[in-house]
């Protein structure tokens, strides 16, 4: 464990910096892995360090500036590639450290008879198993992960999250998942342990984070695949080269022969291949994300089908009041002042919404409720689906449709045909009608108006609609409501199809369906009921405030769930791939002009017609080469905050994409070498022993 | 009319005649590899074979039929050739010596026809029939039953199930090979290419000398041996010889023959594949190598900087006066790129730049557009290469018309890539390093290292062509160039047929906005960048100490 990590490790670094100190903590690490049990996971870089050791003997024998230089170097380049991945898991170690101060030893008071006595035992937390129950109060730290099974508790997760902000667990529902490690600041709960000691949530986060149970993608392995036979080939055409060297009268040495193998294989990806993905999941750990495992984050690259809820994922919580629809006859001010009050005691959001439409749309100041003597407030219920005031010998009613319909009648009222039409509007259009009535002392209850409550669709969504559609990702919006409700927030929200009135089987079958058509789906969840659907979709966010059942089943974690961050991740998946591929182009771009540098030095003198082939103009053979051998090492250096930090997505086609990242990794790879190589010559000429 | 002028006119005569070709020909291919219906003729051989017709077979199988039935093939024609001299029509030729016949055997059933034998001293007529010309037909048929496979892979979805070699060997053989064969050779019969079951025939010349004249069934094995991009020639100077190729009609009639089916088959590919699009891509990347090979051929054959050239006004050594040099540009940059290997002028005493194209245009791997079905699935491997590169760069993981790119895939194609140019490398520099196999050079320096280059890029790419210059009947190189046909033909088959098996088991993915499209200019640039890349870092500084450091001066 490297301890020397400043204290000040944030929870969150700034992406792709490359700070001196987390380089130079990395530097022993980098020595390390110069182990060739370690490198030989490595293809390409296991022929470099091969190539260095064999240089290194050929320098021992017969010495000279030029084969010390070369030997040098290659030993850099091995070492440069080793930094690469040492600071990339550098950075997932600081989080560590973090989190495994949050996993200090607690002491766990185990109920020995649950649910029937209260007797209790004090144990230490790794004693705990699966199923037994723990009590836990203020004050005190969980001792592993659970549900809660009794009571309700406010319980700072910071460790875990970063946010300091506590939040709620209780009992039943979605939100009793507790987490091990976090603290219980008031109140007391019975927790149910639902993980093996040191398998529990903190643990897994702690190797994660690590890159200690990183395996390999799917991709990496199909990319590494080609690399080694791009290896393989390279290693085949220097290798029989000799003998053709040999009949052109220009036997070339050992060390030469390396350096052009070292300079052909594919070195720079093959150096930064595993920084990339260690950066790629650190990236999603930067926005409080945590994948279970690298193929999930490659599966969210691959996404076509997006499930979002619509609940506080494309709308804002609650349906929120829009409008005030008066009667006809009614001023609309009178109907918003009724409104406001019949809405004090309502402590609902919508209720809440409605007070703030009438202040801000009609300047009605919010009326405390003990400004009004002798008022008798009725709150909303469930049952009585109204709220509302009795004052002054007068009632304010306001509530769903039905409900004032039926009061307005049951006091000798009716409620008219243009309310109704206006009521049966609202619903049309996907919108909540709540209806206002008053009464004064006694008389017959006249209806002032409707009240318009809609979803309202978070500002920025329909441009990200857009943006997915552009990359060619579908989104789909889940919702409990009725159909045609749906279909209006869907319209206005830019989605491209809905799920209506949906439960969770639905959820299932519409996923099962999309993964028929070989689609990739992915989804968030909260709830235990959303866990077979969670681990169904081939990207399954589950919202850290869930209960443990959907963490269980998801492949990632949002720790701030927050289910628009979806998004986010797709596109962290992408640029992952990118990443990969651009660095791929790069490397093998580069070629060119190591040929253009190698192989007239190497032939020139054999073939004096291959002198035109040193189109840089380097200043000599030894010179030529050397710079190459340079320039193969700094350009892994140049490239590693790249791969930390990925290439930058844009959302758009892939065609526009494409043409991007090969007009700059591509063609800037043919171009950059040329002028790096020259560069370094210019330097390189004056060193005694190499000009 | 001038020569350029000509050469233009041929040039224009000639795509027209492909382009008019395409269409019905790649239509007429993809029918027969996917109709349900058998001819009577085809149930009756099916049943004498004792071959279930409508059995489709697993990857494996498929590939276990092809070996076998080409090694069987090697068996027979090695008999038959060293039989000969007791058999009928042997027109009294000298036994040929085993190496000799290990060679022709492999190379016939390779389709490179590498000759290091001359065709009219060394073979009866019962050979060059029965033997020779079969393997003409049924190594073209191998080689595009083997890309129908791959074919199949991309189009068929969750099945293990890649075709049925025997049918698909069968119907291209009956179908598409055989009259069209019957076809041109009454063609080039009527263009005066021989056609006779004649012996030598000794005639005195008008200045009174004594002459032997070789007869033969020519025509009939010409049309196969360009249509089939066999290249394997009835006499020693090949489509030079005015008995295989009399007339500038017939030359361009041949040069047509020997691109018309792999010009055809990316519409097969495209009419699969049901998106006329991809074939389209494919045919472009295609045509604009050739293109500029053909070009840049010619072009390098108008430089002349030696005397001698510079009074014949190009470069006319080991040329035919009645084809001039854009005639013997044209053929030899068509020969050099579709795996046929039938020269109508000697590739040796081509200029170095002219000569090392011809060596460049076989190392892209006989894929533009490449030999019967060989040039599809080359192209078609390199392509998934592309593909999984650019896929990588949009951020998803690669996928090919539908098929994703996943590590078994990648294995497949990266040793379909890495094959051929390490039996091209290791021969090379086997020879080159031998003291006695060096012998063999005519000409000494970068000349004689580009002859021993040309040798081996010639047969593990199956081309057959040769520098000439190099003595290869030896013991030596009929061994090694045999062994490079062998590997060089089935090791990409394996690979590739291993790449239609996990292809065709996959669930197709729905294209989208993010998917990368695989038809249109970006990824014709594409594919052109990764086949020349990949194809010139490999061979670069094996082409530097031959053609580039003879040309450079």
């Amino acid at each position: 464990m490297s301890t020397s990590v400043p204290e000040t490790a944030p929870q969150r670094a700034a992406a792709g910096l490359l700070d001196p100190q987390l380089l130079l903590a990395a530097l022993p690490d980098a020595v390390r892995k110069l182990d060739p049990r370690v490198m030989v996971k490595n293809p390409v870089m296991f022929v470099v360090e091969v190539g260095s050791v064999v240089t290194t003997v050929a320098a021992v024998a017969d010495p000279s500036v030029f084969a010390w230089a070369i030997t040098g170097w290659l030993w850099l380049t091995a070492v440069f590639a080793n930094l690469a991945e040492a600071v990339a898991e550098g950075r997932g170690k600081a989080q560590a450290d973090t989190l495994r101060r949050a996993r200090t030893e607690s002491v766990a008071r185990r109920l020995t008879d649950w649910p029937a006595g209260a007797a209790e035992e004090e144990v230490p937390g790794t004693a705990l198993r699966l199923g037994d129950h723990v009590v836990v109060e203020a004050g005190q730290t969980v001792p592993g992960d659970g549900d809660v099974v009794e009571g309700v508790a406010s319980v700072d997760e910071s460790a875990i999250t970063g946010e300091s902000a506590p939040v709620i667990r209780e009992s039943g529902g979605d939100r009793s998942a507790v987490t091990g490690g976090t603290r219980v600041l008031s109140d007391r709960i019975v927790v149910r342990i639902t993980s093996e000691p040191g398998r529990t949530f903190i643990d897994r986060m702690i190797a994660l984070v690590e890159g200690a149970a990183r395996q390999r993608t799917p991709n990496e392995i199909a990319l590494n695949i080609l690399l080694a036979s791009l290896t393989v080939v390279f290693l085949v055409a220097v290798v029989t080269l000799q003998p053709m060297a040999a009949y052109a009268g220009a036997p070339q040495s050992t060390v030469v022969l390396v350096a052009l193998v070292v300079a052909l294989i594919p070195t720079t990806i093959g150096a930064l291949l595993s920084a990339i993905g260690i950066a790629g999941m650190d990236r999603l750990v930067q926005r409080n994300v945590l994948a279970m495992s690298g193929r999930a984050v490659e599966a969210a690259g691959d996404v076509n089908t997006l499930l979002l809820d619509k609940t506080g994922t494309i709308t804002l919580g609650n349906r929120q009041a829009a409008e005030f629809l008066p009667a006809p006859g009614v001023d609309v001010g009178r109907l918003a002042d009724a409104a406001q009050l019949s809405s004090l005691a309502d402590e609902t959001p919508e209720g809440r919404s409605i007070v703030v439409l009438a202040k801000t749309g009609h300047g009605l100041r919010a009326r405390a409720r003990g400004e009004l003597a002798h008022a008798a407030w009725v709150p909303f219920t469930a049952q009585t689906r109204m709220s509302g005031v009795d004052a002054d010998g007068r009632q304010v009613r306001k509530g769903a449709a039905g409900s004032v319909a039926n009061w307005v009648t049951g006091h000798g009222g009716s409620v008219g045909t243009e309310v109704t039409a206006l009521v049966d509007g609202i619903s049309a259009a996907g919108g909540t009608p709540l209806v206002v009535a008053e009464r004064d002392g006694g008389g017959v209850p006249r209806v002032l108006g409707v009240v318009h409550l809609k979803d309202v669709v978070k500002p920025g969504m329909r441009e990200r609609f857009a943006e997915l559609r552009r990359m060619g990702i579908r989104t789909v919006m889940i919702t409990g409501d009725n159909p045609l409700t749906a279909r209006a927030i869907a319209e206005e929200a830019g989605v491209d199809d809905f799920l209506a009135e949906a439960t969770p089987e639905d959820k299932m079958a519409l996923i099962k369906k999309e993964q028929e058509g070989g689609k990739l789906v992915a989804m968030t969840g909260d709830g235990t009921n959303d866990a077979p659907a969670l681990a169904q979709a081939d990207v399954g966010v589950a919202m850290n405030t869930g209960t443990m059942a959907a963490k269980e089943a998801g492949n990632m974690v949002d720790l701030d769930s927050n289910p628009t961050k979806l998004i986010e991740i797709v596109e962290i998946g992408k640029q992952l791939l990118i990443t990969r591929g651009a660095l791929t182009t790069f490397s093998i771009a580069n070629d060119v002009a190591k040929y253009f540098a190698i192989i007239p030095a190497m032939f020139a003198a054999a073939h004096p017609g291959l002198r035109h082939l040193n189109v840089m103009g380097l200043h000599s053979p030894t010179s030529a080469i050397t710079s190459a051998i340079v320039f193969n090492a700094l350009v892994i250096v140049g490239l590693v905050p790249l791969a930390l930090r990925g290439v930058k997505y844009r959302p758009t086609d892939a065609s526009s994409l494409l043409a991007r990242n090969i007009g700059i990794y591509g063609l800037g790879g043919l171009a950059v070498p040329f002028v790096g190589i020259k560069l370094i010559d210019l330097a390189v000429q004056f060193v005694p022993g190499l000009s | 009319m001038g020569a350029t002028p000509a050469g233009w006119l041929q040039a224009i005569a000639l795509v027209g005649a492909l382009a008019l070709c395409h269409r019905p020909l790649g239509d007429h291919i993809a029918g027969l590899l996917t109709s349900a219906r058998h001819l009577r003729a085809e149930k009756a051989l099916y049943k004498a074979v004792g071959v279930d017709a409508d059995a489709d077979q697993r990857w494996p199988v498929y590939l276990r039929s092809v070996l076998a039935f080409s090694a069987l093939s090697v068996l027979f024609l090695y008999g038959l050739i060293r039989l000969q001299t007791h058999l009928l029509l042997s027109l009294g030729v000298p036994e040929m010596e085993a190496h000799q016949a290990w060679n022709t055997a492999v190379s016939f059933t390779t389709n490179t026809n590498w000759q290091s034998y001359s065709g009219e001293s060394a073979m009866g007529h019962l050979v060059q029939m029965a033997g020779l010309a079969v393997q003409n037909f049924v190594s073209a048929a191998v080689g595009i039953a083997v890309v129908a496979a791959l074919v199949r892979g991309f189009s068929r979805h969750r099945t293990d199930r890649v075709g049925n070699f025997w049918v698909d060997l069968t119907r291209i053989s009956l179908r598409l090979l055989l009259p069209v064969s019957v076809l041109f050779a009454l063609v080039l019969a009527a263009n005066g290419v021989v056609q006779n079951f004649h012996g030598f025939e000794q005639v005195t010349t008008l200045s009174g000398g004594q002459q032997s004249i070789p007869g033969g069934p020519v025509a009939s094995q010409e049309a196969i041996k360009l249509l089939g991009t066999n290249g394997g020639g009835f006499y020693n100077a090949n489509s030079a010889h005015p008995f295989e190729n009399p007339t500038g009609f017939t030359n361009l009639l041949e040069v047509f023959l020997l691109l018309v089916i792999p010009f055809a088959l990316p519409r097969t590919f495209g009419r699969m594949v049901g998106d006329h699009r991809q074939g389209h891509a494919v045919v472009a990347v295609m045509g604009l190598f050739w293109a500029a090979s053909a070009v840049l051929v010619t072009f390098f054959e108008h430089q002349h900087s030696g005397s001698a050239l510079q009074a014949a006004g190009a470069a006319m050594e080991g040329k035919e006066q009645r084809f001039g040099v854009a005639a013997s540009s044209l053929f030899a940059a068509s020969t050099t790129l579709t795996s046929t290997g039938a020269v109508n002028s000697f590739h040796d005493s081509f200029t170095p730049f002219g000569g090392g194209l011809t060596v460049f245009d076989m190392m892209l791997g006989e894929i533009a557009p490449g030999g019967t079905g060989s040039g599809l699935y080359g192209m078609l491997v390199l392509a998934v290469v592309a593909v999984f590169v650019a896929g990588l760069m949009v951020g998803r993981t690669p996928e090919y018309l539908g098929k994703k790119l996943g590590g078994r895939e990648m294995k497949f194609a990266s040793l379909y890539i890495l094959t051929t140019p390490t039996i091209v490398l290791v021969g090379t520099g086997c020879a080159i390093a031998l003291p006695g196999e060096r012998a063999g050079m005519l000409n000494d320096g970068a000349h004689g290292f580009s002859e021993v280059l040309y040798a081996f890029t010639s047969a593990a790419n199956n081309n057959g062509s040769a520098f000439a210059g190099i003595t290869v009947n030896t013991a030596w190189y009929d061994t090694a160039l045999g062994l490079a046909m062998v590997f060089g033909r089935f090791l990409p088959v394996v690979f590739v047929l291993a790449l239609a098996g996990s292809l065709a088991r996959q669930r197709p993915v729905p294209a989208s906005a993010g998917t990368l499209p695989t038809h249109g200019p970006l990824f014709v640039g594409l594919l052109s960048a990764v086949v020349l890349i990949v194809v010139g870092l490999t061979y670069f500084p094996a082409l530097a100490l031959g053609p580039i450091a003879e040309g450079l001066h």
